[in-house]
């Protein structure tokens, strides 16, 4: 670990040094585990929020308050302390300008996302990708977030990239405000006839309503594709 | 060799209690909701409960039927081979030795049918003798569908993948046939007082 | 309350998050693996399908049908691993760069 740091009120950046590691592509995601000195263990997934270029390995992990594994990331871990972690994982989630370059056919079609909260994480990887490559593949990202002070990749977040605020708009705000919808979708994402290839990563209830609603407005399900997360076993 | 992350875990090892089983924790007020699958929902006018006797349907009842059925108030522990346990909790339920008193000898082994298609196996002798009900109501209430309902059984005295959520039938056979989790090395009896997690356990 | 909405459907994964277990066992990242349904015939890549994570082992369903494809679990010095519901599984080789890198 070589760094934890707030990244918004309930959001933690930790910056990981991984003796060895592959390299990845952007939309991967690692497990990682904990093992308690009385032998209790627990996994999770994170998907990485850095892209191939940065040596570091970056991390977004929202602090849940029921969880066992998030609070103890968020809270207690500190620099050059040391945990397992697996990775990287995942080829389906997944883009990358080597990719874009080798099926020229899906290269032509840009690319959609739509992400939830800290759903946002493998897609800042994917934008700070996409930037330092000067990929010609156009690229948009709707994010939907409940504060502006809970955006997350800002340093990363550019003019492709629309904000929507859910809970509460600073004022003057001139953005989206309010829940994803069939209209905010038409307005603000690339439309089904260009054929976009869309990611969706949020909170399940989020991804499957965003995902539905996109193919009620036109899009073609086998051009979506879903990355659920969230509070699977840290709701108990 | 794992890693060891100082003050992981804590507040999960707990003072020994005697009603803990090997390998286990109290998970205090919380009770966690374990899926494999989507949460059946299946409305009370189209569900039944069924006792077939391995050659056909011997007995069946319609939700009204059921509840119509002599029911007993129960406080028990509840320990999930997840390493959770659960103290005292309060169920209303049918005895299965209601359930199964119109069948002449019964084969020795059950195997629990439910909707969604879990199915988990337990020797007769563990669900006969007061030792296992079919509950419809939890704390009061009735049963919630994500811990189960309209209907479960109930086993305390087994690791709790053998209380099977949204039970719809009960099938005597002559045969122990692993269920869902027993197919996937989970052990075919689950005492949790013997750490019996997986086969060979 | 229905199924879109309750604490369960809510914690539904996708088989992205079951490609760590099945590194363990797979030479090549499975979750663009396509399978095909024993039930229902339906082909979908394994990071598609449903993954039901906080049971006792992952379960993977089929997007289209719900009938379990995959279970994948692990216990102290095993993985274990069943396809029951997979009657086809096309993984793609990964491309070998030629320049030696």
């Amino acid at each position: 670990m070589l760094d934890n740091r707030a990244e918004t009120p309930r959001v933690h950046r930790l910056v990981l040094d991984v003796p060895g590691w592959s390299g990845h592509l952007p939309g991967q995601h690692v497990d990682v585990r904990l093992t308690g000195e009385d032998g209790y263990s627990a996994e999770r997934s994170y998907s990485l929020a850095s892209p191939p270029e940065e040596p570091a390995l970056h991390l977004l992990v929202e602090r849940l308050d029921d969880g066992e594994v998030s609070p103890y990331l968020t809270g207690e871990v500190r620099r050059d302390d040391e945990f397992e972690l697996r990775g990287p994982i995942g080829g389906w989630f997944v883009w990358s300008v080597s990719a874009d370059r080798t099926d020229r056919e899906a290269a032509r079609r840009p690319v959609q996302l739509v992400a939830g909260g800290a759903g946002v994480s493998p897609f800042v990887a994917m934008l700070d990708h996409h930037r330092r490559l000067d990929s010609p593949t156009r690229m948009q990202l709707l994010y939907s977030v409940r504060t502006e002070e809970e955006v997350l990749g800002r340093d990363v977040l550019g003019p492709e990239t629309t904000l929507t605020l859910t809970r509460q708009a600073p004022a003057g705000w001139r953005g989206e405000t309010g829940r994803i919808d069939a209209a905010m979708l038409r307005r603000r994402t690339i439309a089904p006839a260009e054929r976009p290839r869309t990611y969706v990563c949020g909170p399940t209830v989020f991804a499957e309503a965003v995902a539905s609603t996109l193919v009620g407005i036109g899009h073609d399900p086998s051009t979506i594709r879903i990355e659920r997360f969230g509070s699977s076993g840290e709701s108990s | 060799m794992s890693v060891l992350s100082r003050g992981f875990g804590r507040g999960r090892s707990r003072p020994a209690d005697d009603r803990l089983p090997p390998g286990q924790y109290d998970a205090g007020d919380a009770f966690p909701v374990l899926s494999a699958g989507p949460t059946p929902h299946t409305p009370l006018a189209r569900w039944d409960l069924a006792v077939d006797d391995g050659t056909g349907t011997r007995a069946r009842w319609t939700w009204e039927e059921f509840r119509a059925l002599p029911h007993e108030a129960l406080t028990v522990d509840l320990h999930c081979v997840t390493k959770w346990s659960k103290f005292g909790t309060r169920w209303e339920g049918v005895a299965v030795d209601r359930l199964l008193q119109d069948v002449p000898d019964p084969a020795p082994y059950v195997l629990a049918t439910s909707d969604g298609g879990y199915t988990t196996n337990l020797p007769l002798a563990d669900l006969t003798g007061g030792r296992a009900w079919v509950v419809d109501t939890y704390a009061g209430e009735p049963l919630a569908p994500e811990h189960g309902g309209p209907a479960r059984l109930l086993v305390p005295h087994l690791y709790l993948w053998k209380s099977a959520k949204w039970l719809r039938r009960l099938t005597l056979r002559a045969s122990d046939e692993p269920g869902f989790w027993e197919t996937f090395g989970y052990h075919l009896y689950g005492d949790p007082w013997r750490e019996q997690r997986y086969s060979g356990d | 309350m229905t199924d879109t909405t309750d604490a369960v459907s809510a914690r539904r994964l996708d088989g992205n998050a079951a490609g760590g277990p099945l590194a363990a066992l797979f030479a090549v990242d499975v979750t663009a693996a396509r399978s095909r349904c024993a039930a229902c015939g339906t082909t979908a890549a394994l990071g598609e399908h449903l993954l039901y994570a906080d049971a006792p082992a992952m379960v993977l369903r089929c997007p289209s049908c719900t009938e379990v494809v995959l279970r994948v679990g692990t216990r102290e010095g095993y993985v274990l691993l069943d396809l029951r519901g997979a009657t086809l599984l096309t993984v793609p080789v990964p491309v070998v760069a030629d320049d030696g890198a």
